[in-house]
């Protein structure tokens, strides 16, 4: 790869790290941060709430916020105002110190764990960083304390029981999180995020989740053990107390709330770039064109300058939007499945979950000694079409199982896809039945 | 920026985030010795625990850096506040010390750190600290800790393991309910 010099470094500041002064280094990384990852954690959040709200609506048949801007595209941003503009009220018995430090322990873990993601080849914050994903769980085990604190610092009951049940949850979901993260790192070879995504460039079947059936298995256990991580969906104990109260968050209004739920936007992008990075492929399109042309351009980045900046930014986006989807079928679960209780929660996590990674584990452990896969390598290596290429440094029985888990996976993408499109097409049928329905005749019971 | 800030290069960058860590854990630590809020004194023990979590960063081993922010920061103080939050009469319940405990624990503190202060001392001019070899750019490579982890050190870490396993087979006793006495549980059924 590029050496130390990253796309930041090396295109934007046109030299490599060694000759630049590390105070200038420093204050150049922290000016990325704050042009780049900041205002992208914003729009990522407004964003995410629009569609939030938007999703919500049409899984009710109603259509959602559609009068601030088109689309109710503002709505968010007249929120925002709303928010910043509210009184900044503190509980006259809270620990003030708490109260104010809670939302700041909650986000900024969770927004360094962002901060690591591998956006594109060489859009990595830290190129070098040879334990970047078990970093980013680190920062979302911080997380945790942030909610705790702040249901403490309330002083108030409701706060504090949504609290511990959240900490309940997301401390015993850490243990399948980490077991199925670790059978795709033991897939991978290494904890270094950018690594690998490069070890996904030869195209859909070298994806992690399609190399081996117990990757695969374990990519809907990790699915899993992060909704309950990020208190989403069936999971989401701690705010299903807002039918109520608002639990953790009861007493906070205004920004504070609103870095809450920044917070938690945030983390939900996280735990899905996590996914993409290690199990779907990172920024690799499923053809592994973008492997490939990075792969040329690096040969001679100096002269590839346009080249590789178009190609950084259609890696990006391709990242962001597998984490989008993601996202969106987080989002769609949230307004689909009703809610377990805590005991069933924690039943899920310890009695069901964990011996399957476990079991799991070992099977991917058993599958990788005796049979080796394809691993991705970008087209300069190999011409996919002629079938001794394909199976070179490989078993046959290996590549087969790849492509069978890459059919797999894309029939499972094809059947959401023209599920949702046979929803939206059936939609008007649908909401003039629910709103006019049958006219009652006197006389007649139903069903006869 | 893509390359860590490491330690062994003494730029004046490194001195001066070294001393930032090291400020913020000291003050911390001498905010939980001092403090009489018990739940603030946790969550200063939160920094204390980050800053040195920062100072492992600065050795460039970020693999141990992360693994003192998951065991201690996202563990033990977890359970510290738990154990706190559980036990605890008031929310604002704060410390009492006598003044007998305040003198001897400060007597007993300066001793240590005489002690810490002659011992590094004696260390760095005798040469027991040996520098290890300058790492490149490259951070510590963690499959080499994973093979010297099975491999040189293989015996302890099973060790650790068998010690683990005691411990949670311990605490699964220990919150295992108990059962109520005869009568109570006839009650029970006979209602049901």
């Amino acid at each position: 790869m590029a050496g130390s010099a990253t796309f930041f470094e090396h295109v934007l500041l046109g030299r490599s790290s060694e000759d630049v002064s590390p105070i200038v280094s420093v204050l150049y990384s922290m000016a990325i941060v704050l042009v780049l990852y900041l205002p992208f954690v914003a729009l990522l959040a407004m964003i995410a709430i629009w569609g939030e709200r938007k999703v919500a609506g049409h899984m009710q048949c109603r259509p959602g916020p559609n009068r601030v801007g088109p689309f109710g595209l503002l709505q968010s941003l007249a929120d925002g105002s709303k928010l910043v503009m509210k009184e900044d009220l503190i509980p006259r018995d809270a620990d003030h110190i708490l109260f104010r430090l809670a939302p700041y322990l909650t986000f900024v873990p969770v927004f360094v764990a962002l901060v690591a993601m591998p956006f594109g080849p060489d859009l990595a914050f830290l190129r070098n960083l040879n334990s970047g994903l078990f970093l980013i769980l680190a920062m979302l085990s911080v997380e945790i304390l942030g909610v705790i604190v702040a249901g403490w610092a309330s002083n108030n009951k409701w706060s504090i029981y949504g609290a511990m049940r959240e900490a309940c949850q997301m401390v015993s979901y850490e243990i399948p999180l980490g077991l199925s993260l670790l059978i795709g790192v033991m897939c991978a070879g290494t904890l270094n995020v950018l690594d690998m995504g490069f070890e996904q460039g030869g195209g859909l079947h070298t994806w992690l989740v399609f190399r081996n059936p117990f990757v695969f298995l374990a990519f809907f256990v990790y699915f899993i053990a992060s909704l309950a991580s990020n208190k989403r969906a069936p999971f989401d104990l701690p705010e299903s107390e807002s039918e109520l109260v608002g639990g953790y968050h009861t007493e906070y209004s205004g920004m504070r709330w609103a870095f809450f739920f920044f917070a938690e936007y945030a983390a939900m992008f996280v735990v899905g770039g996590v996914q993409t990075a290690l199990f779907l492929g990172g920024w690799n399109d499923p053809f592994g064109l973008i492997g490939y042309y990075h792969h040329q351009f690096m040969q001679d980045p100096a002269s590839h300058t346009a080249g590789l900046i178009v190609l950084n930014v259609i890696a990006a986006a391709v990242f962001i939007a597998k984490a989008s989807t993601i996202i969106l079928v987080q989002m769609w679960l949230r307004w689909t499945l009703p809610r377990p209780r805590i005991d069933q929660v924690l039943y899920t996590c310890v009695k069901v979950l964990l011996p399957l990674a476990c079991a799991i584990l070992l099977g991917a452990a058993i599958w990788q000694l005796f049979v080796p896969a394809r691993t991705g390598l970008p087209w300069a290596h190999y011409n996919p079409f002629r079938w001794n290429d394909l199976v070179a440094g490989a078993s046959v029985l290996g590549v087969l199982v790849q492509l069978l888990l890459a059919f797999v996976g894309l029939a499972i993408l094809l059947a959401i896809v023209m599920w949702i499109a046979h929803a939206a097409a059936t939609a008007k049928t649908v909401r003039k039945r629910i709103s006019e329905p049958a006219p009652i005749q006197l006389g007649v019971t139903p069903g006869t | 920026m893509s390359t860590f800030i490491l330690a062994q290069q003494n730029t004046s960058i490194t001195a001066a985030l070294f001393y930032l860590f090291a400020a913020i854990a000291t003050l911390s630590a001498l905010a939980v010795a001092v403090s009489r809020n018990i739940v603030r004194t946790a969550v200063y023990l939160l920094f204390t625990l980050g800053s040195v979590a920062g100072l492992y960063f600065l050795l460039a081993s970020e693999f141990l850096a992360a693994v003192q922010l998951v065991v201690y920061a996202g563990g033990t103080l977890i359970l510290i506040v738990f154990g706190i939050m559980l036990t605890s009469r008031s929310p604002f319940s704060r410390y009492q010390p006598s003044r007998v405990e305040v003198y001897v624990a400060m007597a007993i503190g300066a001793i240590l750190l005489f002690a810490l202060i002659i011992g590094v001392q004696t260390g760095a001019s005798s040469g027991a600290f040996g520098s290890s070899p300058p790492l490149t750019e490259q951070t510590y490579p963690v499959d080499r800790l994973g093979q010297a982890l099975l491999g040189d050190y293989l015996v302890p870490f099973e060790i650790v393991s068998v010690l683990l396993l005691v411990m949670m087979i311990g605490a699964a006793y220990l919150a295992k309910a108990r059962r109520r006495d005869a009568s109570a549980q006839d009650a029970t059924r006979a209602r049901r």
